[in-house]
């Protein structure tokens, strides 16, 4: 039998280009040039100044119906009915906040111990970034959190279940810093950037809730709201540290990173490092960019 | 609300017309809106699908139908769109996942119930206690991945439980063909049933292929992998209890009745007024597509009508919660396997053993995401909170 003709096969693909980012126009000057000269040439089919695209927009605007109701009071054992009725908007708004954060704290819970489990199996033992000590510590103050806010709603008569409308606009918020961390192709310094954005709107979350908890005249919870702040502050500042160590590491060399500053760490935090670490890193080298410089 | 098929002309098809605006409307509210408003769209989405599906198959081998089935099918195509636009887009790929399913549970549940033939039924329940499962899985995987609570979507009508475990479900082909229907003796509703089932589960295939490679956590995108296959097999059982006897011209009627049974169900139970009037207006326009291809078929073939076209519909399909239903299936059945066309307590064909354990033979994902999982109110992470404690008390 005749062997079928095979077309002339150009020789393997190097390791440079298998790992060559394609998406920039200088990626492909000959075809860039084609298409700026064909785009040059467009005579769009419409003219507008943007206004209908607004006016389109507008229409769906003014229908008015929101994404969902505010949450309400469901067990009232504290206040006559006259007075919940007179209260209901104000506490609505407490229960919507109160949502958002209990739901931000328990996707956190599951995002860092993500991180957890990729950090185990891809990091080094070189000492720029978060160990899983590091990292198991704020994983647990997220969970602590979340148990709080979800006695503090139902303390308050509340529906600790309920997904409140501002509770849904975080999970979409979220998605991405979701989809980073459980991505296996995302690096330690990636996961820390989407972790980084997830760190800095719980810290604006629990202040605003901290004031608004206050200005409702809930002071036990107003209190529990500072200490989760103060946690919350300390994760920011660690996450930032890390980014910011690994981040110039890469790029500038170790010998030439700043002394880094020392982050501040609660008592309890301070009495962990102090004990021997109960996990032990891989010895995998710690993925590098594969990126060959041209 | 007694409709008669034969006498209710609706739209003509000349008068079913539409606009952007008017097909893109708001979407209903992932948290206002109730659940089984969210079913019934994602039910008719599938039901559109699945006519969209079955007109462009028909176009392919009858060139003399070709100009009515791209007629009728432009306005199917728009009426999907409208339907399927209705949902939010806050409802993430996930969220919707839990939606399907709960589609499917369901849906099946309620016309196992209502479905005429023993056979019929029990393929039905068959097929019931595996998107069971499914639910169960995505749950997992939903709590343990994103840290969210699957009842927030479910509104407490569907529980979450291991049905037959998604491991067990991967069978040989033809373990997964049944007996079909007799298109000259089965009743309507058996017809009705089949074509409504088979489209929910090849739109919920086609659903998880195209979300699957969406989800960047290695485990999820093998669990929808999984399911995805298992929701072919269901496509495959489903299509084989339909008579392959039918005609084309037949088969087109059939399928116009099944979306007209539906919109007619979905009319039935619809809380949301805006929603209501969406199915209304589908109705009229489907009662409209019926009597035009009646008058296609009178063209070509000499049949009388009543033969296959009921003179009024059965009961609709009952949107509400099978809970009681679904346990006792679960009780009874879940040990239950498909050897050939027959279900029941048998042995395994060795073919479905052999490629069970070839596609397990690296874990299975779905056992993986759900080890050890119990759904509890507000996530695996939650405490029980003295509110949750007082709501068991009542079923105690």
């Amino acid at each position: 039998m005749k062997s079928r003709e095979m077309p002339e096969r150009r020789a393997e693909v190097t390791e440079a280009e298998l790992f060559f980012n394609r998406t920039g126009i200088m990626a492909n000057p000959d075809l860039g040039a084609e298409l700026l000269q064909g785009a040059k040439k467009t005579i769009p089919s419409s003219e507008s100044d943007g206004k209908q695209v607004d006016a389109n927009r507008a229409d769906y605007l003014n229908e008015g119906l929101p994404i969902g109701s505010p949450p309400v009071i469901v067990i009232n054992d504290q206040q006559g009915e006259e007075a919940l009725a007179a209260d209901a908007d104000r506490m609505s708004v407490l229960l919507d906040k109160l949502g958002e954060r209990l739901a931000f704290e328990r996707q956190g819970t599951r995002l860092y111990e993500a991180f957890i489990q990729k950090l185990e199996q891809i990091a080094s033992e070189e000492s720029a970034g978060p160990s899983s000590e590091d990292l198991r510590h704020i994983c647990e103050e997220e969970l602590e959190h979340f148990k709080v806010l979800q006695k503090a709603i139902s303390g308050i008569g509340g529906d600790a279940t309920v997904e409140t409308p501002s509770a849904d606009v975080v999970g979409v918020l979220s998605y991405g810093i979701m989809q980073i961390v459980s991505d296996p192709r995302t690096t330690i310094p990636q996961t820390l950037q989407a972790i980084l954005s997830a760190e800095l709107a719980d810290n604006d979350g629990w202040q605003m809730l901290k004031e608004l908890a206050g200005q409702l005249g809930f002071s036990d919870l107003e209190t529990k709201c500072e200490k989760a702040f103060e946690e919350e502050q300390e994760h920011l500042e660690n996450v930032r540290g890390w980014l910011s160590e690994i981040t110039l590491s890469e790029g500038v060399g170790e010998e030439r990173i700043p002394e880094p500053k020392t982050h501040r760490r609660s008592a309890k935090r301070l009495k962990r490092s102090a004990e021997p670490r109960s996990s032990k890193r891989t010895k995998n080298v710690r993925r590098k960019s594969t990126k060959k410089r041209k | 609300m007694a409709l008669d098929l034969m006498k209710e002309k609706g739209t003509p098809l000349e008068q079913q017309k539409f606009d952007w605006r008017d097909i893109v409307q708001v979407p209903t509210s992932k948290l206002d809106d109730d659940a089984f408003t969210r079913v019934r769209i994602i039910l008719m989405n599938g039901i559109e699908s699945e006519a969209l599906r079955f007109q462009h198959a028909c176009a392919r081998v009858n060139k003399e139908l070709q100009p009515a089935l791209a007629r009728v099918r432009r306005i199917e195509q728009h009426q999907q769109t409208m339907i399927n636009w209705l949902l939010p887009a806050d409802l993430s790929p996930l969220e919707t996942t839990i939606g399907f399913e709960q589609v499917a549970i369901e849906v099946t549940a309620s016309v196992a119930q209502h479905e005429p033939d023993p056979y019929l039924a029990q393929v039905y329940r068959f097929g019931l206690l595996e998107d069971f499962d499914h639910l169960y899985r995505f749950s997992a995987l939903m709590d343990r991945v994103t840290g969210a609570d699957a009842n927030n979507i479910l509104q407490c009508y569907t529980d979450i439980l291991p049905g037959r475990p998604t491991s067990l479900e991967h069978r040989a082909p033809e373990d997964d063909l049944r007996e079909c229907y007799d298109r000259k003796t089965a009743q309507p509703i058996s017809k009705l049933n089949a074509g409504t089932i088979m489209a929910g589960e090849n739109q919920t295939h086609d659903y998880y292929m195209t979300i699957g490679p969406m989800f960047a956590d290695p485990v999820a995108r093998q669990l929808y992998a999984e399911i995805a296959s298992i929701e072919e097999q269901h496509v495959t059982q489903y299509e084989s209890i339909i008579d392959p006897e039918e005609t084309w011209l037949e088969k087109w009627l059939m399928h116009e009745a099944t979306e007209i049974y539906n919109y007619y169900s979905c009319l039935a139970y619809e809380t949301n007024p805006r929603v209501k009037a969406i199915w209304d207006r589908m109705l009229a326009y489907e009662l409209g597509h019926l009597h035009y291809v009646m008058d296609v078929f009178r063209k070509f073939e000499k049949r009388d009508l009543s033969e296959f076209i009921p003179a009024s519909l059965p009961e609709p399909i009952e949107y509400r919660s099978h809970r009681n239903f679904v346990r006792k299936v679960l009780k009874e059945e879940v040990s239950f396997r498909a050897q050939g066309k027959e279900i029941g307590k048998k042995p395994e064909t060795s073919a479905s053993r052999s490629y069970r354990e070839q596609m397990n033979s690296k874990g299975s994902p779905s056992e993986m995401i759900a080890a050890g999982y119990k759904w509890k109110p507000g996530t695996e992470l939650a405490e029980e909170t003295p509110d949750i404690k007082k709501l068991e008390k009542r079923v105690a």
